[in-house]
């Protein structure tokens, strides 16, 4: 991983100190990628194991900080500190002091006076938690920042591509729907595209992001675009971004008509993801959902892995040893 | 230029000895002394004699009119813990600033003589440099009403602006540019269509598209430049052009111009400097309205500051509390603050790699602003009042390393090492600044 540089706002200091973040796929290099998906495949076996927990992060201390409502991800990274024997605590913005009116910055400030190891975060603002490394000296995870970022979904689609459809390198994935609103979209088009797939984005023109073709990827408006992926990966069609007078589309009716994901659309054998919840009906067929090639409950699974290999990576700055780390456990 | 800016008066003593003199305006560019008797400039050559004054050494200094900043946010009344007359006009000393005008979006708004009056009575008694103050065009900048524009220009307003917000309506904005000719003053706009840049967070291109932060196109200036150029043109009427940004916004200016329309137009620093690319940092003190756009963009504005069609640099300073912009990117208020470092960033950035000459930065930061209000502009010239800048173009700082005068903070540059320093401003015959 690299070092984020964030310009300090007050005078810089004379060199701060490397941290190590995930913000952003960006702060990643193809080996870091290689790497943490090595990590999450040891760990999977490890959780094959009658005995689940790991010592590795025993002493250490993670601090789950959530602004916005979440299952799957809140309780896949506290299962994950925990299956790594880490202290956890879990901050939900509803009563707590956020409710009162304090700012980002204090609550971090706050946090950080317990000296957290890793702060995960997920905010409705972009930039919240490149804001939070800014103001403390934890390794900062980012869970979701606004439209911007997702980092560990993205790492986890990749896990789970290649698990279940083989290498990443040479794949053509499809991304369907609203990109715009999508910072899954957006981790996954800078993941999928380090890995040397070949990404296309298909949508209605107003949801995709002008310009997005300088990250690397196709863009179509024809939902056909899909018939020659291996993958096709279906986002969430956000409701409250489609109210009256927003007209980035007509109808979510007109939408389902024209991009919805059905059997009639697909061949055999094409793969189809969601980072989920999901809308069945309205970006996805439940039939689908339902598939034999739906891999949507196998990503839930994965992101429990790939966020134990994300912590793990973070706090021990080297690939994981699960055959020494067993022997002490047994010891 | 009197009855519009106020502030200290003064009748300084001084002689600048041997310092490269520059005045665009009058084509001077030569090693020369200047002696300065009670606020005018009394002499100009070779071994001016001092006649017992404050000498200051000018060898390898270049002495020239002071700088004029056209765009200032004084945040006075309303939000002082931000910005006061007497700070704002202390930083603009600093950044070699002889007259600043100052913003009508305060709280509350000045549109009305009474405001009016108490910022000019302040004015007198605090202002470092002298500061004009603009009032809006229309009541609480709501865009419904015109303010009484007669009654603020006899009040002593400099100007009119709805700044900070486009006025939306083409009909009122009709009214506005034929009703304020009668005040003699000029009309000065943001060009925003609001249902484009709607709740834009940054320039709209690749790298909103990759950072996922709401896209605010440059469309959405343009297509009010080309509104405002129509009516101007069609009202027969003078206009000014605030914070230009896209490519196609200097392109209508330049038809326009070619056409014979009276407009003006101003880039700020940031935007002849910076590009949406640094916005990949999500620093809130990176996000202002205009955003910074992108390459092509910036050059346009170079291009257009280096023929004149944009013949105002102005700095839109927008002073903001630190813990307004100490938070995530996309809450953060929209401004940075720029009077203690236009210079140097322009030296730094423009002047350095050879994109623009430093007479014609120190041409549009002075004599360009104070023509497109119809201000005296400040000279070097016997029997002219002292209005001097006195810089060092190859001194290195580094910004924010002796604090801000002013009393925010919020620099897109802090931390940054540049060249050029201001060492000595006087204002309206005052010094008001030496370093």
């Amino acid at each position: 991983m690299t070092v984020q540089l964030v310009r300090d706002d007050l005078l810089p200091p004379s060199d701060p100190p490397p941290r190590r973040h995930l913000i952003s796929i960006g702060d990643l290099t193809c080996e870091d990628v290689t790497r943490l998906l090595a990590t999450a495949g040891s760990f999977e076996r490890s959780l094959e194991r009658e005995m689940k927990k790991l010592p590795t992060l025993r002493g250490r201390t993670v601090v789950n900080l959530f602004f916005e409502s979440s299952t799957r991800t809140s309780s896949s990274f506290e299962l994950a500190a925990k299956r790594l024997s880490a202290d956890v605590m879990s901050v939900k913005s509803s009563g707590s002091s956020v409710d009162k009116g304090e700012s980002l910055k204090d609550t971090a400030l706050t946090l950080a006076a317990y000296d957290p190891d890793v702060i995960v975060i997920r905010h409705p603002q972009i930039g919240a938690p490149t804001l939070v490394s800014r103001v403390t000296g934890a390794h900062v995870v980012n869970a979701g920042d606004g439209k911007h970022q997702h980092p560990t979904q993205a790492l986890l689609d990749l896990y789970t591509i290649g698990q279940n459809v083989g290498p990443v390198e040479g794949l053509h994935v499809a991304i369907v729907g609203d990109v715009l609103h999508s910072r899954v979209a957006r981790s996954n088009i800078q993941a999928l595209t380090l890995m040397g797939a070949r990404v296309t984005l298909v949508g209605p023109p107003a949801l995709i992001p002008r310009g997005i073709e300088a990250m690397g990827c196709e863009v179509s408006t024809d939902i056909a675009a899909i018939g020659s992926a291996d993958v096709v990966y279906v986002l969430r069609m956000q409701r409250e971004r489609m109210e009256a007078g927003e007209n980035y589309v007509p109808s979510l009716r007109e939408y389902t008509a024209r991009w919805g994901v059905t059997p009639a659309r697909l061949r055999p054998g094409q793969k189809v993801m969601h980072p989920g919840p999901m809308n069945r009906g309205v970006e996805i067929d439940p039939a689908v959902a339902d598939s034999v090639d739906a891999l949507i409950e196998t990503q839930v699974r994965a992101g429990l892995v790939v966020r134990m290999a994300v912590l793990y990576d973070l706090l021990t700055h080297g690939p994981v040893e699960i055959k020494a780390e067993a022997t002490e456990e047994v010891a | 230029m009197a009855e519009i800016l106020h502030g200290k008066a003064g009748n300084d003593d001084l002689v600048v000895r041997s310092a490269r003199v520059i005045d665009p305006a009058q084509g001077i560019d030569e090693l020369l002394d200047v002696r300065v008797d009670r606020g005018v400039i009394t002499d100009i050559g070779l071994n001016v004699s001092p006649n017992g004054h404050r000498v200051v050494e000018g060898r390898g200094l270049v002495l020239a009119p002071a700088f004029v900043d056209p765009h200032v946010h004084l945040r006075t009344p309303g939000r002082e813990d931000e910005e006061t007359i007497a700070s704002g006009t202390a930083a603009a000393a600093a950044g070699g600033f002889c007259a600043i005008l100052a913003m009508p979006n305060t709280e509350p708004v000045v549109d009305s003589a009474a405001v009016l009056g108490s910022l000019i009575e302040t004015a007198r008694e605090e202002a470092e440099v002298p500061v004009g103050f603009l009032a809006a065009i229309t009541k609480g900048q709501r865009g419904e009403q015109l303010s009484e524009m007669a009654e603020l220009a006899d009040a002593g307003a400099a100007g009119f602006s709805d700044d900070g917000m486009p006025v939306v309506a083409p009909g009122l904005m009709r009214r506005a540019l034929q009703y304020h000719a009668i005040t003699g003053r000029r009309v000065a706009v943001h060009c925003e269509e609001p249902t484009l840049s709607r709740s834009g967070q940054m320039h709209e291109g690749p790298v909103s598209a990759e950072l996922g932060l709401a896209g605010y196109p440059s469309v959405a200036e343009s297509v009010m430049v080309g509104r405002d150029l129509a009516l101007a043109a069609h009202e027969g009427q003078a206009i000014h052009l605030l914070h230009l940004s896209a490519r196609e916004s200097v392109d209508e200016l330049r038809r326009a111009q070619a056409a014979g329309v009276r407009a003006t137009g101003e880039a700020t620093p940031h935007h002849l400097v910076l590009t949406d690319d640094a916005v990949r940092s999500l620093d809130p003190n990176l996000k202002m309205n205009p955003p910074l756009r992108g390459d092509d963009d910036r050059s346009a504005l170079v291009a257009g500051v280096r023929d004149g069609t944009i013949s105002v640099i102005a700095t839109d300073h927008a002073p903001h509390a630190a813990h307004e912009k100490d938070v995530p990117f996309e809450e953060a208020p929209f401004g940075v603050t720029g009077l203690e470092t236009a210079f140097a960033a322009l030296n730094t950035h423009l002047v350095g790699p050879g994109l623009l000459t430093l007479p014609t930065l120190l041409e549009r930061m002075s004599a360009g602003p104070a023509r497109a209000y119809g201000l005296e502009p400040p000279r070097i010239e016997k029997g002219a009042p002292a209005n001097l800048v006195l810089l060092d173009p190859d001194a290195a700082w580094r910004v924010g390393e002796g604090g801000f005068r002013s009393r925010s903070r919020n620099s897109w540059l802090l931390g940054e090492t540049l060249r050029g320093k201001v060492r000595l401003t006087v204002a309206a015959g005052r010094i008001a600044y030496a370093a």
